[in-house]
């Protein structure tokens, strides 16, 4: 059976002429099952972004599909029309955008807003649209006597939850969340996780979880791929990457947060900036801030994509077979 | 501690180990029309001290009040009651001008968004010097050299190369390391850095972290580091202080608040926050949210009450005193006798 979502060798620029001024995504090759969540972490301009509007039918130009594909559900998305698009958008594949707190329109009561997504996709009867949207709302935990409020009137946290509300009224397969929580505190954001969580055992949607923290996508997510320079470096179960980090970037990234326990220590992180995504290089994009980098080799050639495990994947010449795996 | 022109010898018992004491520092606003008015209780009754060289780090929720408590002491705002002291001397609640330049010398903020606490008009070179030239910290013949060295303190390096830049030519993290060299120019005794890294992208939140701490040390300055991320706060601090509808409900040190939290709220906080070696990630269910606090009808005691698992009757009473639950460590909760 195919995968809910796959992305296969994907590759996007940004630039109205060709060749585009900017690669942002670097063949990308990424699957998503129903009833799963995918975390994709990295730091900013990383190109998270970048692959979750492609996956989810909603890049713009000067943003173009230079190679690869994006299949959901057996249809090749970079083949349908904008028509065809806007058809599968919210009712078959949605997305809560970055900084999406305040997507909602201010000026309209929460019910109208809900009321128009559900009418654009053929929910006519206002009982059966209240109905659908007062369920979605206790599945967020939004107490229901929100739901005829103005935005203003709701804190940041349920904001964030209306907006979650609004993205999954139509019941979608695949869902895509770009930085939720970011802007919320722990309390708020903790709450918010919990529901997602819940909501995808009930209703048995895919979700694709981006954020840069990558300790709480280690508790949410079932797998977690690391993205550098507009590429996937390191994919494995989220455990197995928090316990066995193999790239590293991954590792790098992981000391860049300071831990709640233990002994305290002083952390490096990472230091030096990401490549300039304008630019070509024939080796290892990671090569000029890696701890390990490996003379003459990791700067020239490009690194292999190597199994750690089955389903724990590393691009770098340190796993590589020739160098004996000697991570 | 190099002896700084200008700052007016210390008197007064704790002046040399206090660098910032307040006292029932309370804050409130009024909000709404006329006949409809509503009082903002942003900051009640707050008993702290910062000590000389040590990194404070204030946490809470959103809406807590740690702004609020950043701008009174620095007297951006007034506060409605209580006293502030720096360095063992009280602020008089009326300033004149002269002594609020000087208290605004002596503490200094750092701001969270490094895009808009900047003069986007205004080169790099002017924005360092400003604070030089009105506090005269230097003469002015010795300006430039100033803000050369200072922009090299903050890695901006050389800090030659930075001079006749703009924000918008910088990056985020560039940008805030401009905003810890004008706070440094004035040569204060303590910095409140309010959520200076959470704009900014994960690699360069630590780097900066480290830039702050070791400023802090090799000028023995002290600092308020006001955030929501736990882990950073641990990581910074000395001391942590737990703040909740404007009110301090734990303080102690950083390792043992983290790692022991006592009150309710902390521990809420503690659990709450993501983290990959705790229980959380293999299946406990987090419960206990509930609605962040009105600070407009704020319950006479205790105001973690209406969401507290433990609440009893006594809670509501009145405020509960500090309890200590350790060396320095104390606590405002019934739970702890
Ligand atoms: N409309 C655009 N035109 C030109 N370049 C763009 C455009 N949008 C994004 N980019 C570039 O593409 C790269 C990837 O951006 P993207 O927004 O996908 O990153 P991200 O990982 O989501 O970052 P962040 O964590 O900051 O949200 C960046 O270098 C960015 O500058
Ligand atoms: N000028 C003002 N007028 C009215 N209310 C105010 C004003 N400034 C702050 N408040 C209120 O005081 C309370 C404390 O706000 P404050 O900004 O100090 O919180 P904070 O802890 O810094 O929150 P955050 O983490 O979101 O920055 C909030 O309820 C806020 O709405
Ligand atoms: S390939 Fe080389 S440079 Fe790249 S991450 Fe691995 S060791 Fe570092
Ligand atoms: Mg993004
Ligand atoms: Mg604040």
């Amino acid at each position: 059976m195919p995968s809910l979502l796959e992305i296969s060798n994907l590759t996007i620029g940004y630039g109205w002429r060709l060749p585009p001024s900017v690669i942002a995504v670097r063949g990308v090759s990424l699957a998503v099952e129903a009833g799963e969540i995918l975390g994709i972490a990295g730091e900013s301009g990383c190109g998270k972004t970048t692959v979750a509007l492609a996956a989810a039918g909603l890049l713009d130009p000067p943003g173009r599909v230079l190679s690869g594909s994006v299949r959901f559900d057996g249809t090749d998305l970079t083949a349908l029309s904008k028509e065809d698009l806007r058809r599968l958008h919210l009712a078959e594949i949605s997305m809560v955008f970055q900084a999406s707190m305040n997507v909602l329109n201010p000026v309209m009561r929460i019910s109208a807003q809900f009321y128009d997504a559900m009418a654009a996709h053929g929910v006519r009867s206002s009982d059966e649209a209240r109905q659908r949207a007062e369920e979605t709302f206790d599945l967020v935990k939004i107490p229901r006597r929100f739901f005829d409020a103005y935005p203003h009137q709701l804190s940041g946290g349920m904001r964030q939850r209306a907006v979650i509300a609004l993205a999954i009224v139509l019941r979608p397969k695949l869902l895509f969340l770009d930085e939720p929580t970011t802007a919320l505190d722990v309390v708020v954001q903790r709450s918010i996780l919990q529901s997602l969580d819940d909501l995808r055992h009930e209703l048995g949607f895919g979700i694709v979880f981006i954020t840069h923290d990558l300790s709480l996508l280690v508790e949410i997510a079932d797998r977690i791929a690391i993205m550098y320079a507009g590429a996937i470096v390191e994919e494995a179960p989220s455990r197995q990457l928090y316990e066995r980090p193999e790239h590293p970037y991954t590792k790098a990234l992981m000391s860049a947060f300071p831990p709640l326990g233990g002994p305290r220590v002083r952390l490096s992180g990472i230091s030096g900036q990401p490549p300039d995504l304008r630019h070509l290089w024939p080796g290892c994009s990671f090569a000029p801030r890696c701890p390990n980098v490996i003379a003459g080799v990791c700067e020239a050639v490009a690194p292999p994509e190597v199994r750690a495990s089955e389903d724990h994947r590393v691009v770098c010449h340190l796993l590589s077979p020739e160098r004996g795996n000697s991570a | 501690m190099p002896s700084i022109p200008g700052v007016p010898a210390k008197t007064g018992d704790g002046g040399d180990r206090h660098v910032l004491e307040v006292r029932g520092l309370t804050k409130h606003y009024t909000v709404g029309r006329v006949g409809r008015r509503k009082i903002v209780r942003a900051l009640s009754d707050v008993n702290l001290t910062v000590e000389r060289g040590e990194v404070l780090a204030l946490v809470g929720e959103s809406g807590s009040g740690k702004t609020t408590f950043a701008q009174t002491v620095s007297r951006l705002e007034r506060p409605t009651a209580g006293e502030i002291l720096v360095a063992g001397q009280a602020l008089p609640r009326h300033l004149n001008a002269r002594r609020l330049r000087e208290h605004r010398r002596q503490v200094q903020m750092i701001f969270q968004d490094p895009y808009s606490s900047l003069d986007p008009f205004h080169s790099i070179r002017y924005s360092v010097a400003r604070p030089l030239r009105s506090f005269r910290i230097v003469p002015r013949r010795a300006v430039q050299a100033e803000v050369e060295q200072l922009l090299d303190q903050v890695g901006l390096v050389p800090g030659a190369d930075f001079l006749r830049r703009y924000p918008h030519e910088l990056s985020g993290g560039q940008r805030q390391r401009v905003g810890i060299a004008r706070a440094l120019a004035a040569r204060p005794s303590l910095i409140l850095a309010d959520e200076p890294t959470s704009m900014l992208d994960v690699s360069i939140r630590l780097t900066m972290m480290n830039l702050l701490l070791d400023l802090q040390r090799s000028r023995s300055l002290s600092l308020v580091f006001i955030t929501h991320d736990l882990g950073g706060a641990r990581y910074v601090s000395d001391r942590i202080a737990i703040m909740y509808a404007g009110s301090i409900l734990e303080i102690g040190p950083s390792s043992e608040v983290m790692g022991e939290p006592r009150h309710p709220y902390t521990q809420l906080l503690r659990e709450a926050a993501p983290d990959p070696e705790s229980e959380l990630g293999q299946g406990t269910r987090f419960e206990g949210h509930g609605d962040p606090p009105d600070l407009t009808t704020l319950p006479p005691g205790c105001p973690f009450a209406p969401r507290c698992p433990f609440f009893k009757d006594e809670c509501d009473q009145a405020l509960p005193d500090w309890r200590e639950v350790g060396t320095a460590h104390r606590v405002r909760c019934v739970l702890y006798e």
